[in-house]
């Protein structure tokens, strides 16, 4: 199962879904983060985490924990 | 007249509220560029064809679900008070996440005006926006304008009129849920009709919120989720055939809605090129370069406050000595009293002159700070530190009010607001207040420029660092005993940065310094007046200095400050009025020191308002004055920070204890400074 955490900067992919629930998948669906939108990710921060993508045309950051939830498909 | 029309402006945090509020209004208000920056409830009143109009800015949420202060207040507000006009101000070049908020709004059932806001920055994207045809997908009315530029204003608000009046009418269109879902919400509504606590809200809206299981909703309509028996029901359709959970299935398909819209209403270019912001990301968070410029930038900002703020420094402290001076030897010409002379001289011209001499350093430190916050930085050095952060428990986000902390910790707390885990926003308003403000930083320049000449930029630096030390450390435990728990979350937009405009950051700085001088002419006047009179005099009349009841008053607490090294009545006493504002601490000193010569001849040598010699021979070696500063540094907030930790935290218990447990630290802290810098021999 490939997850948003596995894709490399500059890579992108589709979601297929997210894996978690109460307010950390919601805050997540609001921001965009939902089933079959692309996501590219731009780059990883200079200590390693949290990680940027490029989501419904802006920019989002968000941690590998979480990165860790979202199926690719 | 008629009455006048409220309306409520609602967007998401940088779509350039706070700018199109100022266009309305004219007002005065700052304009900040990291995610939630408008916490505050803001009103405006203007006049417009001749009718009264209320604006109220809500704060910038992303959504109306219920997980965030703001979200809360912004949705309570829109069905509660019922506006006559929801103004929605959407991005323009980030139109599809923006739109969620309106489907959200629209959805809401009061009546809707979008503000198409940034078209300049979507034309210059290359996108299409054809307005009309969004409005009529949408079902309400679109007016394009750009808030920075003051264009479209005029439209907006005969749009917002004719709605208001009644003369438009909204058609909104609903979003198509899908069969299953559809079914869902007509099922719901029958039961919901008969609540009686559901008569302010739009049904279909409710519905939705109840399928989603919105706790906040539950309740206030007092509904049993498992006595609705819909439960069962959601449980088989949602996770069996839409093999994803309701609330996920309402978002999407929400965002489906969004995207056809869009697909019909906008023209976007094939490719889109990497945008400005991405290429300036590139550099300023780069993986090996992000690190090293931020700790760069964050010196440029100390070192911009020093260097160009004590330019001024002189300038300011020679006039008043000279206007101390000059006042003291007109007064005496005039054969006013020796105590009338010496209250003016020595009481108020000198500790108002001992703070606004710093002005210039305050001034450059909200500037460097309005500049960092007003182009989109601030949000990337959450980025940066979110790793460390959470090394000490918390996200990154708590980073951005810490770093305001180093202006003033009043708005630094407020802030925190943006924090959604309440545990995150304790710990951080707890240990805000040893961010070094800039009220604090007066009584640095005074005493490492009195005690290390030469070396005050690295004294000043060690000590902003140690405060740093100290909030870290502080957060850490409290992370680890009062409030355990789980890991935050930290998911967060980068907004694109932007050119700070003279206007916008130039009033946001004036603000802060405008409050700075205020305090100066109200508490500090006051202060001042109080130290001057409690040196002057005792219970048997007027006294010497030493035998005052100022005096009397420093000696009972002096004690205290005996292992730290300053355990004098004089500085006692300055640290006491330090908790009217810490600024009061310098202009006590100017008092007590200045009153020691004698009247009129303290200015004479053109030092800091007088002062400075006399604090040279006060006692204070090079180590206890440096204990004094780190103690000034830590021990308990002024008033005005401990009032809104008090209002931020709706409990006087937290205000308590940060006043109680910060003067602990600073104890044991500069304790430490002074024995063990003593043991090692400085
Ligand atoms: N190019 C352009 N910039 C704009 C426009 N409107 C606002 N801005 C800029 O966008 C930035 C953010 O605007 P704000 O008014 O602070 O946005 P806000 O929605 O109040 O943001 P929060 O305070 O975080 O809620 C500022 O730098 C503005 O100068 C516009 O129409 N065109």
């Amino acid at each position: 199962m490939k997850t948003l955490k596995d894709l490399k900067p500059k890579e992108s992919g589709k979601i297929a879904v997210v894996k978690t629930t109460g307010p950390i998948k919601r805050r997540l669906m609001d921001m965009g983060v939902v089933r079959g939108t692309e996501v590219y990710v731009e780059k990883v921060a200079p200590l390693g985490d949290p990680i940027e993508v490029k989501i419904k045309g802006y920019n989002l950051t968000l941690r590998k924990s979480e990165a860790e939830k979202i199926i690719m498909e | 007249m008629s009455k006048s029309i409220t309306i409520a402006l609602a967007g998401n945090p940088n779509s350039g509220k706070t700018t199109l509020f100022n266009a309305f209004t004219g007002a005065r208000h700052s304009v900040g560029n990291w995610a939630g920056v408008t916490v505050e409830r803001k009103e405006g009143k203007i006049e417009h064809n001749n009718e009264q109009i209320n604006i109220v800015d809500l704060p910038g949420t992303y959504s109306l679900s219920p997980y965030s202060l703001e979200e809360v207040v912004a949705r309570n507000y829109i069905v509660d008070e019922s506006p006559d006009v929801v103004l929605n101000i959407v991005d323009a070049s980030n139109i599809e996440r923006n739109l969620y908020l309106s489907t959200q709004l629209i959805e809401l059932g009061k009546p809707v005006v979008i503000a198409l806001n940034m078209m300049d920055v979507a034309e210059k994207k290359g996108h299409k926006i054809d307005c009309k045809k969004l409005s009529e997908l949408l079902g309400v009315p679109v007016v394009p304008v750009i808030a920075a530029q003051k264009k479209g204003i005029q439209e907006l608000l005969n749009t917002i009129l004719e709605v208001a009046k009644g003369k438009i009418s909204c058609t909104p269109s609903d979003v198509d849920y899908g069969k299953e879902i559809e079914v869902k919400i007509k099922e719901t509504i029958e039961v919901l009709k008969d609540n009686i606590h559901a008569h302010k809200f739009n049904l279909r809206w409710l519905a939705l919120k109840v399928l989603e299981e919105d706790e906040v909703i539950l309740k206030t309509i007092k509904v049993d989720l498992s006595k609705l028996q819909l439960q069962e029901q959601i449980a088989v359709t949602s996770e069996i055939a839409l093999k994803d959970d309701l609330g996920s299935m309402i978002v999407s398909r929400k965002y489906t809605h969004i995207a056809k819209i869009i697909s019909k209403a906008i023209k976007k270019p094939k490719v889109a090129g990497l945008s400005t912001s991405d290429k300036v990301d590139k550099i300023l968070i780069n993986r090996w370069l992000g690190l090293p410029i931020f700790a760069a930038l964050m010196y440029m900002v100390f070192g911009f406050t020093f260097n160009i703020g004590n330019i001024f420094l002189d300038l300011i402290d020679g006039s008043f000595a000279a206007l101390g001076e000059m006042v003291g030897a007109s007064l005496e010409a005039a054969g006013t009293a020796e105590w009338l002379n010496s209250l003016i001289v020595d009481g108020i011209i000198s500790g108002i002159g001992g703070v606004l001499t710093f002005v210039p350093n305050i001034a450059f430190l909200f500037i460097a700070l309005g500049i960092l916050e007003d182009s989109g930085y601030m949000a990337r050095v959450a980025f940066i530190m979110d790793r460390a952060m959470r090394r000490v428990g918390l996200s990154g986000k708590a980073f951005i009010p810490m770093l305001m902390g180093f202006g003033c910790s009043v708005p630094a707390v407020m802030g925190t607001r943006t924090l959604e885990e309440e545990s995150d926003r304790l710990t951080t308003i707890l240990v805000t207040p040893f961010m070094s403000c800039g009220a604090r930083l007066p009584i640095y320049i005074l005493f490492a420029g009195v005690f290390f000449p030469g070396k005050e930029g690295v004294v000043v630096y060690s000590l902003y660092m140690l405060g740093i030390l100290v909030a870290v450390l502080a957060a850490l435990t409290f992370k680890k005993t009062l409030f355990k728990g789980e890991e935050v979350p930290f998911i967060m937009e980068l907004p694109p940065y932007r050119m700070p405009t003279i206007r916008g950051t130039g009033l946001h700085v004036w603000e802060k310094v405008k409050g700075y001088i205020l305090k100066a002419g109200t508490v500090i006047f006051a202060a001042s007046l109080i130290i001057w009179f409690l040196l002057g005099f005792n219970l048997s009349g007027v006294s010497e200095m030493p035998q005052s009841i100022g005096a009397s008053i420093g000696k009972v607490f002096a004690p205290i400050f005996t292992p730290l090294g300053f355990g004098n009545w004089q500085a006692t006493l300055a640290l006491i009025t330090g908790l009217l504002a810490k600024e009061a601490v310098v202009s006590s000193m100017a008092v007590i020191y200045g009153l020691g010569e004698t009247v009129g001849s303290a200015a004479v040598d053109g030092d800091v308002v007088g002062f400075i010699s006399t604090l040279k021979t006060s006692g204070f070696t090079q180590l206890s004055a440096y204990a004094f500063m780190v103690f000034t540094l830590l021990y308990t907030p002024c008033i005005a920070v401990v009032a809104v930790i008090k209002r931020e935290t709706n409990s006087w218990r937290w205000a308590g204890f940060s006043m109680v447990y910060q003067f602990v630290v600073a104890w044991v802290v500069a304790l430490l400074v002074y024995q063990v810098g003593g043991l090692l021999g400085f």
